[in-house]
């Protein structure tokens, strides 16, 4: 969104050939972004609002297949003429099931923080028999990190992601007991080190550095969980209401698809798409004319996702001016 | 009468259970002094600390056994600190680690 409204502020004409019916992408199912709170539908509505002042053309329930010489490919033969493409086709979530010692979609009361969202969202969070939960935990890095399931990358966000909802379960049940299960935890970005400490101090989350290695069912239809409690070398074990998994960024199913069809783009062994290289040229591909921004490339937050937007159409600009 | 002797015996589980441990104290300690739920556990206290270099003292390790409702022993360990205050020095969170030796060995008295 953001690399077309720097470029029809440039006075160039961008089309957004957008999948589903709606742009915005995963951002229309978050409920409150880290580290302010500020609602997503507040950045969302800004978005779409300026999108449609500076007339942007949006193809919407439009699949792409490929980008080919002459342009963008499209899903029913159809070709787009485009002098450059911008591919900001984003991440997908990993799939919690894959990680079956965790039980999701086997036991009840296991969610993941995509479905703590939409029940923000939807202003009620609360156990599948409509109870309140009285213990939760969180288990950070499910499908990052994780050679078992190849995402050996770091999801970067899901540290802070888990961090923001549990002081958000904190506000909805103020007496519950809380606990994050975490290998290391990483706190990059501004503000993100501050809110963590406040959720240890202020809101009483217990952070303890070890990973959950399986959940199981206990006779009450609670969920009991194991892990080490690695800072003191013992074993845990626990039985809590709630488990939510905090899934990672994989790289987007897409991704093989427009590598195969455009002759210098390339992946990276996570599936990211490659950037030309990992310092000036970040939002280019090694096809000329093809640029991306967010998080085709690798796990990125909104704000470096919009930043990149900006970026990638100025090197747009650049390439096209280049090319006359 | 002593007890018929085997010639072996039943280990005892060395797992943490927090479903038996009653958390009461971990928590009324917290309430008294949120820093003490601060920790990062980066062990600068541990390494700096006068006592820990002559003794088995981890004070990392023990407040940590602490908040997860482990009190047996605290207070015999938190008697082998001097309060000589180097590890407060060191905390990067500013955690007042030597009122949470105080605190400890106030509140847990009785383990």
């Amino acid at each position: 969104m953001q690399a077309a409204l720097s470029l029809a502020a440039d006075g160039l004409k961008p089309v957004i050939v957008e999948r589903s019916g709606a742009v915005g992408g995963k951002l229309r199912d978050w409920h409150r972004l880290f580290p302010t709170m500020t609602p997503a539908q507040e950045v969302l509505e800004e978005m779409a609002g300026r999108l449609e002042h500076a007339g942007v053309e949006v193809m919407l329930h439009t699949e792409v297949e490929g980008i080919g010489s002459k342009g963008v490919t499209l899903a029913e033969g159809k070709t787009l003429d485009a002098a450059a493409v911008i591919v900001a086709s984003g991440f997908d979530i990993f799939d919690a099931r894959l990680k079956e010692e965790y039980g999701y979609h086997v036991y009840d009361n296991v969610y993941t923080t995509v479905d703590i969202e939409r029940m923000l969202n939807k202003g009620h969070v609360a156990l599948h028999d409509g109870s309140a939960p009285r213990r939760i935990a969180f288990v950070h890095c499910v499908g990052s990190r994780d050679e078992k399931v190849n995402q050996r990358h770091c999801s970067k966000v899901c540290c802070i992601t888990g961090v923001k909802q549990a002081m958000e379960m904190r506000e909805l049940f103020p007496e519950a007991e809380i606990y994050n299960f975490y290998m290391d935890i990483r706190m990059f970005g501004p503000g993100y080190e501050e809110l963590y400490q406040q959720a240890q101090q202020e809101s009483g989350i217990n952070f303890i550095r070890g990973r959950v290695s399986e959940a199981s069912p206990t006779i009450d239809g609670r969920i009991q969980i194991k892990a080490e409690d690695t800072l003191v070398g013992r074993p845990m074990k626990m039985t809590v209401d709630m488990l939510v998994l905090i899934v990672g960024m994989k790289a987007a199913g897409g991704n093989e698809r427009l590598a195969a069809s455009c002759k210098g783009v390339t992946l990276a062994p996570s599936g990211f798409v490659a950037p030309k290289d990992m310092f000036a040229g970040s939002v280019e591909t090694g096809a000329p004319g093809v640029f991306t921004a967010g998080a085709a490339t690798a796990p990125k937050t909104i704000g470096e996702s919009i930043a990149e937007g900006a970026m990638a159409a100025e090197k747009v600009v650049e390439y096209l001016k280049k090319a006359k | 009468m002593n007890a018929v002797n085997f010639g072996y015996m039943i280990s005892v589980a060395r797992g943490i259970d927090l479903d038996r441990n009653d958390l009461t104290s971990a928590r009324e300690l917290g309430d008294e002094m949120p820093e003490f739920r601060a920790c990062i556990a980066c062990g600068g206290c541990t390494a700096t600390c006068t006592a820990g270099n002559l003794t088995s003292f981890n004070f990392r390790m023990v407040q940590t056994l602490v908040r997860r409702g482990e009190y047996a022993g605290a207070y015999r360990e938190m008697n082998k600190c001097m309060l000589c205050g180097k590890c407060r020095l060191v905390c990067p969170r500013g955690i007042n680690t030597r009122g949470v030796v105080m605190l400890i060995k106030r509140k847990l008295g009785d383990y």
